[in-house]
This record gives structure tokens, sequence and C-alpha cells, in this order.
């Protein structure tokens, strides 16, 4: 123990000198790719003066963080990730009601999820829903080129498909939510039910199936559009598709904690977060979302959604824990039973 | 020498040599709680434990900083005045003689009633008022509140800690040994804050329903529904239970990595082959590698677009499929990975099987064989059991491999995590799913110990021993050569695709030269105004994490040891009970332990959350068993009668500990920092919870950059930590030493040296 001592005395010692000021902070809960959290930081220390304490985890990972520590709040803001768990954070009352004077410069799809909470979390970019396939995989299997969602019922794509497993990833729920606001309950599940003969592996995390496709272990994976474009700038042989039928969407949150400890600085950020000119900076990082500020630029590397055909996505419903969850187990039970 | 003669004669020692070094330790603790209490703020401050601005800003009357006595005087926390009354009354001791029956009594009550009030208080006045529904009722609402115990409380606390111990020595307890009675109340004390507490935490919530009410039978329901247990697989062509699947897996991987542990010790040890260090090096590489990288690696060598796999497809036409994928992916990566952990228990282990049983077995007239299955096994068999159950544990614990590799093959683990933090969002079933993991460690652990009974496997003693190891049969020798040589190749090969990733572009893809990834991670540049700048990314989590690891891996060996020495060597009620919750830490999978700790330690009275000091007491409490492994493992082999030696010679146990049982743990010891620091340096799932802004990990920022696809990156940063973590380990092997066992070397040099 008494080399416990010493290494206490040593420790102290240490971190004397790392004593903070008493600036104006906040502590800000990130969820997209951690280069997009860095610009989002620097530019508000820049502006404002208030010293930012980023964590970035996955969507998931802080919503299971900001409920671990609902008796006594740590973060401000949470800004970014798919938007059910934010939906799911505002139905548990995890989340605060703000209404920014920047709502007004939102397009409308930013907007509803902001209604359907009474005003605890706000859209802040929109992602829709496709799928990525390797040209050079497709080309020597000699695979015709899928263009919709029906394309990978095909026979021929057997073992050549990737999709999360809508358990464990939000963007595989949105494919599942997006296939039954398509084609009807019972079309939708008959459409996962098929998919299911070709699919080679549920993957855990949301984006690995574009991954996996990007290294060549399977031909298609289903994915937001965005994550395929990422892989196709890196220099991958991917190809993005814009499901013919029409495709679902998730709109990227944000959301105040409530009882956040620093709430001027939280309000602050919110508003920041909402400008035109910040929104526009997301493609210098490889974010290649659509912004939710009608003045913001859309980066050309985005899918353009003019020519996407984009469904009238029901997010207050389907984002809902009753649904959610009937869907949920729905699918385990009708679909991840069948044999392959 | 039987225990009573020992105990009897260690009293008589005590009595004489001690009243006076007893009232001096007496002295230094009170005076170290009045410190505490009188002059140190009695809670934590806003800005974090290491944070001394209270010096200058309004301390000592300040309502935030001031001592635990101006807290009941002037801000009205009277609950905190029987705590200064505890600490206060001991000193009337003074006055009395040593063996007054008085004494120990009353210093025990002090000790005691101040530590559950202590406890007590802290955990019922919470930060917004009663914790308690009960006192709500009682008292009303929101009754005194008061922020986390800061330094005043952790120094009383500490003082009445030894009140208590001494006083339970003075009674007698533990042969009335003082330092042991302390390290025992020590011991429990913290594996109960942090090790019980938050387990209990979060497993509780197995019980309730969505709205927080009790809920037993949808916890039956959940427990013993078929997507854990259905045995689909042996019939149709479904997959089983996850927990058959985690089972059947962990059983496996525990199989294999004993048995390669075991042949790598024998090699090393055992052999005369060449290049042995080289061998070692080889089997440290997977330990300290940061978890995803070989799961990455492995793909890219086996999977369907791997360098293997098209070679194959080159050659022979085999086409490329994806087998790679499920069990047999994850029993591959699991095996690479935990394989050093059997070695590094079972090399000191093999190493302490005593050559002269050996030689007598040889003297006997059995052949090499016949010693190697009657004498050599058989002793190595408490080694073997420890290897096992920590390949078994970490394979059923394990979290990067199943989710690089697993494909459709469902285990616990990932399980646990997605079920906390992916679309279901439900604590209650990854607390079943704990729960489910829990019992089958239990298990294991329950297993082992039966299977070890009540033998003695003791083979370093006090005595003349000075045998030569018999080399091992031929059979077995060319058996471990044909085991190890391809292992060590295959390890080699992962390893150079690693470091080779770091170089390309893009990982399995591009393959042209670059060292971009380095630069973006790595760069440090020079700028007249501010001198050298950390420029690169990942500088920040790189020092953090070393610091964390730096504390934490002596912290977790010296108190693994500690806790091993008690639980080999001493007695006391409870023993079992306390040896199984060491065990539960190492058992849970680190999602739980994240959460637990969070919901554990976000509040007061323990509040940590977002500081450093979290992750080095989450490192602290769940790497201490495997400390405790090796510590048992080895200790069994020792002799109790070298400690009765020193103990009979008059030295006290603490002493004892330090110049006989120590020296002669040094691998045990060697094991138990390595394996801490490089665990500390490379465990993920626990800590994505408990990173914060201030205290980011190597390890959250690699599973960033892999969920972004970012491998170049990822593999960089690995390469680093894996290079930093060789320099570190050649560093702990060079201060621990190695043990001198007093053996005659089987060199002919020592042989002429010792005539």
């Amino acid at each position: 123990m008494r080399i416990a001592k010493r290494i206490g005395a040593l420790m102290g010692a240490m971190l004397i000198g790392s004593v903070l000021q008493a600036a104006d902070r906040l502590t800000l809960y990130c969820s997209p790719q951690i280069e997009w959290c860095e610009l989002m930081v620097n530019t508000f220390e820049k502006q404002t003066g208030i010293r930012v304490s980023m964590t970035r985890k996955s969507s998931g990972e802080t919503l299971a963080q900001i409920k671990a520590e609902k008796s006594n709040p740590k973060g401000d803001v949470w800004w970014g990730g798919t938007g059910d768990p934010h939906l799911q954070a505002a139905e548990e009352g995890l989340t605060e009601v703000y209404n920014s004077s920047m709502n007004s410069q939102l397009q409308d799809w930013a907007l509803s999820p902001h209604k359907a909470t009474g005003g605890r979390t706000v859209g802040i970019y929109m992602g829709g829903l496709g799928y990525g396939y390797n040209t050079e995989l497709l080309a020597s299997k000699g695979l015709p080129a899928p263009k919709c969602w029906k394309d990978l019922l095909n026979p021929a794509f057997k073992d050549e498909v990737q999709i999360a497993n809508p358990n464990t990833s939000g963007t595989s729920y949105t494919t599942l939510a997006t296939v039954v606001q398509l084609f009807g309950e019972d079309g939708g599940f008959d459409f996962m039910k098929q998919l299911h003969q070709n699919v080679s592996q549920y993957t855990k995390s949301g984006s690995a199936p574009i991954r996996a496709a990007a290294i060549g272990e399977t031909t298609v994976g289903i994915v937001f559009m965005h994550d395929a474009v990422t892989q196709a700038v890196k220099g991958m042989p991917i190809q993005t598709v814009a499901p013919c039928e029409g495709t679902g969407y998730e709109i990227g949150s944000m959301s105040i904690i409530k009882g956040a400890r620093n709430m001027d600085s939280a309000k602050k950020f919110y508003d920041f977060a909402l400008t035109a000119d910040i929104q526009s900076m997301a493609a210098s990082v490889g974010a290649y979302q659509v912004p939710s500020n009608k003045g913001a630029k859309v980066p050309k590397e985005a899918p353009d959604l003019d020519s996407v055909k984009v469904i009238d996505y029901d997010h207050a419903k389907y984002g809902s824990k009753d649904v959610r969850t009937r869907l949920l187990s729905k699918w385990d039970n009708e679909v991840s039973t069948l044999p392959r | 020498m039987s225990s009573t003669t020992l105990s009897l004669s260690r009293r008589i020692q005590l009595r004489e040599a001690t009243p006076y070094l007893f009232r001096k330790a007496l002295l230094l603790w009170l005076s170290v709680g009045w410190f505490g209490a009188l002059v140190l703020p009695w809670y934590q401050a806003y800005d974090g434990f290491w944070s001394f601005i209270w010096i200058e800003d309004g301390w000592p009357l300040d309502d935030e900083y001031s001592p635990g006595i101006l807290q009941i005087f002037m801000q009205d926390r009277l609950w905190l005045l029987p705590l200064m009354i505890c600490i206060g009354l001991p000193i009337i001791c003074f006055g009395w003689k040593r063996d007054d029956p008085r004494l120990a009594n009353f210093l025990m009550g002090c000790g005691g009633l101040g530590l559950c009030w202590i406890l007590l208080q802290g955990f019922v006045i919470g930060l917004r008022g009663w914790n308690s529904e009960a006192f709500l009722l009682l008292l009303g609402s929101p009754g005194p509140s008061q922020e986390g115990m800061g330094y005043g409380a952790l120094l009383v606390a500490s003082c009445l800690l030894f009140l208590f111990t001494q006083g339970w020595s003075l009674r007698g307890g533990v042969q009335g040994d003082g330092f042991v009675t302390g390290a025992i109340g020590l011991n429990v004390l913290l594996v109960l804050l942090f090790i019980f507490y938050p387990v209990v935490k979060i497993l509780f919530s197995a019980l309730l329903n969505e709205e927080g009410a009790l809920a037993p039978i949808l916890f039956f329901q959940k427990l013993t529904s078929e997507r854990i247990w259905q045995l689909n697989c042996f019939n149709t062509g479904l997959s089983c239970g996850v927990a058959w699947n985690s089972l059947y897996l962990a059983i496996l991987v525990g199989i294999t990595t004993t048995l390669l542990g075991l042949a790598f010790a024998l090699l090393v040890t055992r052999t005369s082959i060449r290049g042995k260090q080289a061998y070692r090096a080889i089997t440290l590489l997977p330990i300290i590698t940061p978890p995803f990288v070989i799961g990455l690696a492995i793909i890219l060598l086996f999977g369907r677009s791997g360098v293997v796999s098209s070679f194959l497809e080159w050659a022979f036409g085999i086409p490329p499929t994806r087998w790679i994928y499920g069990l047999p992916g994850i029993w591959f990566a699991q095996t690479m990975a935990f394989t050093p952990i059997a070695f590094l228990v079972l090399v000191g282990v093999v190493e302490g099987v005593s050559p002269s049983m050996e030689e007598a077995a040889q003297t006997l007239r059995a052949n090499r064989w016949q010693t190697f299955q009657t004498v050599t096994w058989p002793l190595m068999r408490p080694g073997l059991a420890n290897a096992f159950l920590l390949g078994f544990i970490e394979s059923l614990a394990d979290f990067g491999n199943p989710l690089v590799l697993g494909g459709n093959f469902e285990v616990l683990s990932t399980q646990i995590f997605f079920a906390i933090a992916g679309a279901q969002a439900d604590q209650g079933m990854a607390a079943v799913l704990a729960l489910v993991l829990l019992g089958f460690t239990l298990t294991a652990f329950w297993i082992q110990r039966r299977w070890l009974g009540q033998r003695s496997y003791v083979s370093v003693t006090g005595k003349g021993d000075a045998g030569i190891p018999v080399q091992l049969p031929k059979r077995v020798r060319t058996g471990i050569t044909l085991v190890c040589v391809p292992f060590g190749f295959l390890s080699l090969t992962l390893y150079g695709m690693i470091l080779f990733g770091g170089f390309v572009e893009t990982w399995g893809y591009k393959h042209n030269f670059t060292f971009k990834h380095y630069l973006d991670a790595f760069a440090v540049s020079w700028s007249d105004k501010f001198g050298l700048m950390w420029e690169g990314t990942a500088w920040n989590s790189f020092w953090t994490t070393l610091q964390i690891s730096a504390i934490s891996a002596p912290l977790t060996a010296g108190l693994g040891l500690l806790t091993a020495w008690l639980l080999v060597r001493q007695r006391f009620a409870g023993k079992d009970v306390f040896e199984f919750i060491t065990m539960l830490s190492f058992a849970i999978p680190g999602t739980i332990i994240g959460i637990g700790y969070i919901l554990a330690f976000n509040v007061p009275p323990i509040e940590i959350t977002g500081t450093g000091i979290i992750l080095i007491v989450c490192f602290l409490f769940r790497n201490m068993p495997t400390g405790i492994r090796a510590g048992v493992a080895a200790m069994a082999q020792l002799d109790p009668s070298l400690d009765e030696a020193s103990l009979t010679l008059g030295a006290p146990s603490s002493t004892t500990l330090r110049k006989i049982l120590l020296p002669l743990l040094r691998p045990a010891m060697l094991a138990a920092l390595v394996f801490s620091f490089v665990r500390a340096m490379t465990a993920i799932s626990a800590v994505i919870f408990l990173v914060s802004a201030d205290y980011d990990m190597a390890t959250s920022y690699i599973l960033g950059r892999v969920e972004n696809g970012d491998y170049g990156l990822a593999i960089v940063y690995s390469s680093v930590l894996i290079i930093v973590m060789l320099i570190v380990i050649g560093g702990i092997q060079w201060v621990v030493g190695q043990r001198q066992l007093g053996r005659r070397g089987s060199s002919p040099i020592s042989w002429s040296g010792n005539g």
C-alpha cells in the first residue's frame, strides 16, 4: 500500500497543474463521425469562447448513457445521430423543450420531430436510405446491376446481400419501417422474408454492410446512402443506389438534455448548429447528408434528393416505442427464424 | 508444524513486541482521521477530485469546501456529528493497558458503528434530499441534501476502518495479526463498494419492467425465453439459443487456449529449443493487441476476398466462401487472443514444478513418459485449471471478436451490448442475459474448485532442492513443437498484415505505400510560439490511456496478490463468499459493468463519473481477479512452512509477505502487472460508457474509427499501442526480475562451477 500512496502523491502532483479555469463550459455528446464532431467543437469554441468537452459515442450508446445518468445528468447537448433514439429520449422525458429562433429557417421535415415531441428534438440533417454495391464483384459474378428494392430479391443475389440486424441497428430498423410503409405491412414483411433468403449475414452495426462491400466481403450492403457515398469518395469500387420504388430516410437530430448544468451554453450551441453557415461546412469533413437549414449548401456528392423518390416517412408513428417493439418482435418471430 | 503451536508462539511474540508500535499506529491513524474531519473539505468539489482550486476559493468557510466539523455547525449537517464522536472517543484508549479487554471491544465498536454510519448517511441523504421512499414519507420531502464524499470523508472512513480492524485483531481475529485484519478489512470494503454494489445495482434491473416496477413473471419469461435456450441447431438448420452458443464456444476456447498455453510453457521452460525469447514474444503479441485488430486481420487473410482465399482460388480453383464468419472465425480469433493468458499463468506453474520430485520418480525407475504422466502433469493441475477458467471466462466476456467475425452466430456478450445500446434499448433484457452468463462462469469456477479438491500441490519448499528439470519425453516434445511452430508462424503473419495495413492507403483494397495515417494520428510539429505541438488526432487519448494504465497496473497487481495471499494463507469467516464476490466483476461482461458503474457512481455518496478515477477503479477491480488467479496458482505451490519459519523467527506477517513470499511470487507478479497494464490499454466494452471528454481512451477512439470504416487510422493506432506495450512489458520484466529458486542450472558450465 505504500507504493499506492506514492503513486497517489505523484498523481496529485501531476494533476495540480491542470486546474480548470472557471470559464463558460459545455458538455457535448456527439454521435456522427469524429471529424464532424471536432469541426463543430472547434468552430463553436472559436465563435463563442465557450470551452466544449465533447464525447463521441454512437446514438444507441449515448441514449443508454443519458438514461443511466438521469438522476444527475452530466451532458448538456446531444448533437447528431439517427432520430429514433432522440425520439425515444423525448418520449422518456430525458430531454428538454427548446424553441430556437432558428426554427423558421428549417425545412419542414426537420421540424416534424420537433412538433411530434412538443419541442424536445429537432432535425439537423437528413440521410436517405438505399444501398451500395461493389462494382468489381458484380462484374466478376456477372450479376445484373440492381436499381430497385425488389431487384435484391433476385435469387442470383443469394448470399450476396448484407444488412444490419434491426434489433441492434437503427439503420436496419429504418429499412424495416420503410418497406412496411412502401409495400404495406404484409407486403413489407413478405419483402423481408424473401430478402432473408439472400442475406448472408445480419451485421450488428448499421454501416458495417457497406464496409464489407467495400473490401469485397459481400456484393450489396443496405445502408444510408451517405455512408455508401463516403466509401465511394474514399476510392472504393462502390456504386450508390437510390431504390426506384422510393425510399425512407433518417432525420439526424439534436436535443438538449434535461437538467443540463450549462443550459445557456447548450441553447447557444443549439442555435449555432442550426445556422446555414455551420451546416454548409459538413461536406468538408466527408459528411454528405442533406442539411436541415434551407439556406445551407447541399454537398455536391450528396445523393440528389430531387431525383430520389422519398416516401412520406411517418417518424412519429414508427419511432414510437409500441410500434417499434411490435415490428421488431414480428421480425424476430417471422423472418429471422426462417430457414435458408 | 501444526497451526496451534504456531499461533501460540506468534501470539507470545506479538504481545511482547508490539504495544509501543500499536500505540504509535493508533495515533497515526487517528491523526489521519482528525485531519480529514477538521481540515480537508468534506465534500467533493464540482471541479473534480484532483482540482485544488478550493485552497484559494473560499476554504474553509465556504459551504462547498468546508471541512466536516464546520459542516456540522455552520451548515446544520448534524448527521455528520456521530462520525466525529467515533473518531474522537478513541483518544481515551491511550490511558488503557493493551490487554484491557475493554480496548478491543471499544475500538471495534467505534470503528464499526462509524463505518456503518458513514455509508448509511451517504446513501440515504442524496443530492436532492432523501434517497429513500420511506424517509420521504416519514420525514417529508425533500429533506437535507449533500454532495458526493470528498477528501475529508475519505480519510475519516479509512481511520474508522483501521479502528475496526485493530479492535478485531485485539480480540484475537486471525491470530491477532493487525496487518492481516487490516488487509482483510480494506479488501472486503473495497470489493463490496466497487464490485458488489454496482453489479447488484444493474442486475437488479433484470427484475424490473419498463416502468421500473417489480415484475418477477416478466423476469421469468425473459430468463426462459426461446431465444436464449432453444436447441434447434441439433435437429434443424437453424441456430441454437444464444446461451448454448456462448457456452459451446467458451468450452472450445478454454480447451484450446489451455493446451496451446501449456505447449508454449513447456517449450520455453523444458526444452532446449533455440529462440525461446522469440517464442515468448510471439505468444505475448496477441495479448497486447487492441480489440478488433486480430479480427480484421483474420478477415483480410481468410475472408472471402482475403489473401489466403484468393490464393486457394487461383491455385486450386477452390471458390472462396464465408466460412470464417461464425463459430470457426470467433474460435480462431479467441484462441489467438487468449492463448497468451494461459501461457502466462502456466509458465510460472511449470517452472515451479520441483525437479527433485521428478528425479525421485526417475530414481524409482520411472521412464520420462511415466514421470511426466504421474508427477509433472498432476502437479500442474492448479495451473491448468486456472488457465482453463481464464480462457473460458475471457471467451464468454469477449466482445470485439464476435462483433467483427460473428456472422450469424450470436453470443451473449454482443447480445448484451446491443440489448443496451441497440434499437431495443432494453436494460432489463441485458441484465437477464448477464445473469445467464454469470451463471456459466460461476459454475465453471465451482467445477474447477471441485476438480482441484483438497490435494496439495506444494513443490517449492524451503528444503534443499537441487534437481534439474527432467527433459520432456520425446513424443510430448515432438507434439508441442508441431503445434507451436505453425502457431507462431500464423501469429507472425497476422501481425505482419497489421503492420503492413498501417502503411497502405486503404487496407484490403488500395495497397500503395503512404505515411498519411501515421501523420493524421501522430504528427508533431514545432512552433516558435508554443514549442512542441502534439498535432495528431490520437495524442490526447494516447496520453490519457498511458497515464490511466500506468496508474492502475501496479494497484491491480498489488491488490490482486494481497487478496490471493489472504485467500490462500489466511483463514477468516466468509472467505468463500469473499472469493466469490471478487470474481463477479471479471465474470460479468464489460457493458454491464460500464452501465452498472454509471448507475452506482454518478450520484453521491461516491460521484466519480467523468473523471479519470472511475476508469482506474474500473480497471482495478475488473482486472484484479487475474492477479488473484495468478497469485493463487503460484502460492499453492509454495510450502507454508516457509512463511511459518519466518513468523516463528518473529517477523510480522507484513515482513513475511514482503521478504519471503513476494520474491517467490515474481512470475505471478509479472503476470499480474503485465496483464493489468495491457488490459487497461486494450479494454473496450466497459470503457465505452466511462470515457469522457477529458478522459478519452485509445480503444474508444479506435472503435469510432472502425465504426466509420477508417481501418487505416485504427491500425496505425493499434500498431503504435502494440509497440508501446512491448516496451513497457520489457521494462516491467526488467524491474520485477526473475525468481531465484536455487536450483542447479542444467548447462554444462554451471555443472562444473558447482563441482
